[in-house]
């Protein structure tokens, strides 16, 4: 290869650990178009299969080679609502980048540094065009949860000319986007602008709107055509060990939501408080466990990562552990809690025990297995529980009708159709916790579903199909 | 327009009552509900109880006392100005029913929060007591209404300058020296309040529940801050409750949690203090920054 994968200017991890701007700088338009080249162009592209959404990519790489940026971000928003965001937080080294011919040998093409630039381009030049008004239906369209789901169904069905309301619980728009991925990671002038484009576009936002508490499920029903539920997994799991109740142990959701929704970084400018650990001890190792832990250290922390398996199980995308080491997080692997220390109500420390990794598990991977003896104490006087949610109830326990799986999650069949009538849902509250663009694959799913229904066409998926699942 | 200041008076000294304007929420609301205002776009999100509503007007009224900067923020506001946020109604409604005699008890912003709590139990055709505890006589209010909702009113003053002299423990005594028998007990007020009163109904075997006002970030179930031990079991006042069992809830986690951020608070008082009167100027915040 002529070309090696380019690598995304990033801020030097001293200098980024003590500040909350982003990390990776974004490639400059020479850097897009040299790595643009690498692309083959291959017959079965591969990289479109292992895209949860199916966005076009060897045709906006193309276009990206000859310098049509504007174009490019133009092809990918027929797929993909969201491409400033996906660029930026898409697991790509499991999805498009990793199906990639060149991955094994060479590396595959920087899909997501692309995708992230021309998005990026679009926007900073104000290029962004609004889509001309469709022709309107009179069909309206309820979604519930303004997450990456929901604004996905909200996308597609507002250029069908149908009438979007979304409503959301909090008082910004976004869901995990801005309640749960750190502004370090994901800017939120990003959303803003995305979820600003949705607006204008005609999609009505209604913040502050609990449905099942502020609006019932059966009003909605009552004046909507269709129903998206897309509220995500917002129930924090603990442990279940002792001392969780101590003042300094958050859920990785009150910890980040403090941090993004509430600004608490920027306290006292802002009122509600995130304090500073002297060292702060992050349980878990997926993607919301390094955004704790890069979040506590950025706040001055030192920081721990406690994770009952090995290095190769940590669920977090490659990019998120190497950049949390990078910035001086120490990982403790192969250690579990087995209760949190404390005095005076407060924090000093957790006890640990050793692990040893077993026979595979249900999940495939290796079961791990406490090391007798091996226990020792770690002193912190924060812990953040990143061990991921479960389903939040507040407005599903509101629908007897609605069927649920054992875990509370909202079944639905392949077109993401629920129990009730005119009801579809997508995303964690159905899948569990998962990433952003698998939840943009599930809205994009329903949105087709919904389309058919509202137009009177047969489902996307056949019958025969569906039964399986019923 | 949703979160429009009506009225912001001061009633008694430090208790506020704030009218605003929330024409969804004066819809739904339901006795025992809260709903959480952010003052202004650097504000927190705070959980009020709902003391009243008018669906008719699409008012809600809540009683607060400054405590901190966000409750020093809202009597700062004047009516025709806006809060920031206003959502709700949030938790789970309190169960109304027939039980016979009813006590609400209420203390500081309680006095108002029982009002619907007394009016939905008289309603359901109880005999209903409204016990008001202050510290003294002239920190006592919304009595009038009260009046209009329960059988009758029984003010418990801890220097004895009016009614029953002490706390609910005393009023309690008060009640079993008439050989009134209480059936079912609500309390609402500060967290020591409801410790104590709770424990002055044990002895009895009155069934008690208490409306618990944890720190809460979203009041939707989301961070669980505002986890309570209940019977051993952890529960979350924003969706499990606000209304718990009094005497089965660990009380000493509740007063520990809600000293969580003492040290914060204080510090952002303080700040809060200074910018308002001007020791900390925009030019000395960006002179920090760099």
């Amino acid at each position: 290869m002529a070309i090696p994968r380019s690598k995304m200017p990033e801020q030097d991890p001293h200098a980024r650990a003590l500040n909350f701007e982003e990390v990776p700088l974004g490639l400059t338009p020479e850097q897009a178009m040299e790595e643009a080249k690498r692309c083959l162009d291959c017959r079965k592209q591969p990289c479109v299969s292992g895209c949860p959404v199916g966005v076009q990519i060897p045709e906006f790489i193309k276009l990206v080679g000859e310098g049509k940026f504007v174009e490019a971000a133009r092809l990918i928003k027929e797929t993909n609502v969201l491409p400033a965001v996906t660029g930026r937080v898409c697991p790509q080294e499991n999805q498009c980048e990793g199906e990639c011919t060149l991955f094994k040998r060479y590396g595959g093409v920087s899909i997501g540094a692309l995708e992230r630039f021309v998005a990026d381009y679009e926007r900073n030049n104000n290029l962004v065009e609004i889509p001309p008004k469709p022709k309107q239906t009179g069909k309206k369209v309820a979604v519930i949860g303004s997450g990456p789901s929901g604004l996905t169904v909200a996308g597609d069905l507002i250029l069908e000319g149908h009438k979007v309301r979304i409503f959301e619980a909090l008082h910004e728009a976004g869901g995990v986007l801005v309640y749960g991925i750190p502004e370090f990671r994901l800017p939120k002038e990003i959303v803003r602008a995305e979820v600003d484009y949705l607006a204008q576009q005609g999609v009505d936002i209604r913040l502050n709107e609990v449905v099942g508490m502020s609006v019932s499920m059966d009003e909605l029903l009552e004046e909507y055509d269709a129903v998206y539920i897309g509220v995500g997994a917002g129930l924090p799991t603990f442990m279940r060990i002792e001392g969780e109740e101590l003042n300094g142990v958050f859920s990785a959701n009150e910890y980040l939501t403090r941090s993004n929704l509430m600004k608490g970084y920027l306290f006292p400018e802002y009122d509600s408080p995130l304090p500073p650990g002297k060292h702060t001890c992050v349980v878990g190792g997926g993607n919301v466990a390094m955004d704790a832990a890069r979040t506590a250290k950025r706040l001055g922390a030192e920081v721990t990562i406690v994770y009952r398996r090995a290095k190769e199980q940590l669920p977090a995308r490659g990019e998120e552990v190497h950049h949390a080491e990078e910035e001086g997080i120490i990982f403790q692997l192969l250690t579990n809690p087995v209760r949190i220390i404390g005095e005076n109500g407060k924090v000093v420390g957790m006890e640990c025990i050793r692990m040893e990794l077993g026979e595979p598990d249900a999940s495939g991977r290796r079961r791990p297995i406490p090391i007798e003896g091996s226990n020792f104490e770690l002193d912190c006087d924060q812990v953040v529980i990143s061990i991921g949610a479960g389903a939040n109830p507040l407005l599903v326990k509101t629908m007897p009708d609605l069927k649920l799986n054992r875990w509370g999650y909202i079944e639905v069949n392949k077109n993401n159709q629920t129990s009730v009538d005119k009801v579809w849902a997508g995303g964690d509250i159905v899948t569990g916790a998962a990433t952003v663009i698998e939840a943009m694959g599930a809205g994009r799913i329903a949105a087709k579903s919904i389309q058919a229904y509202l137009t009177g066409q047969p489902q996307p998926s056949t019958e025969e199909e569906q039964e399986e699942i019923d | 327009m949703t979160g429009k200041i009506l009225v912001n008076e001061e009633v008694v000294p430090n208790v506020h009552r704030l009218v605003v304007e929330a024409a969804n929420i004066a819809l739904r609301a339901q006795p025992g509900q809260f709903i959480m205002i952010i003052p202004d776009s650097e504000g927190e999100r705070v959980p009020f109880t709902l003391s009243d509503w008018d669906a008719e007007a699409g008012t809600i009224t809540i009683f607060y006392q400054e405590a901190g900067v966000s409750t020093m923020k809202l009597t700062a506001m004047k009516p025709g100005e806006s809060v920031h946020v206003v959502v709700g109604p949030l938790g789970r409604p309190t169960k109304i029913e027939k039980h016979g005699t009813v006590l609400v008890g209420g203390g500081c912003y309680g006095l108002g929060a029982i009002y619907p709590l007394a009016k939905a139990f008289k309603e359901a055709g109880n005999k209903v007591i409204a016990m008001l505890e202050a510290r003294t006589t002239y920190i006592v209010y919304n009595e009038e209404k009260l009046r209009e909702v329960t059988d009758e009113i029984i003010v418990v003053t801890a220097d004895g300058s009016r009614g029953v002299r002490g706390h609910i423990k005393e009023g309690m005594k008060f009640l079993e020296a008439r050989k009134e028998k209480i059936d079912h007990a609500h309390f609402v007020g500060c967290t020591f309040m409801m410790m104590l009163s709770a424990e002055a109904t044990k002895p009895y075997g009155i069934p008690t529940i208490v409306s618990l006002n944890t720190l809460m970030v979203d009041g939707t179930g989301m961070c669980g801050v505002c986890r309570v031990l209940v019977d051993g079991e952890t529960k979350f006042a924003c969706v499990d409750g606000p209304d718990f069992d009094g005497h089965l809830v660990d009380w000493d986690m509740v007063f520990a949690r809600k000293r969580a951020y003492e040290g914060e608070e204080d510090l952002a008082y303080q700040f809060y203090r200074c910018r308002r009167d001007g020791a900390i100027s925009e030019a000395a915040k960006t002179q920090e920054a760099v």
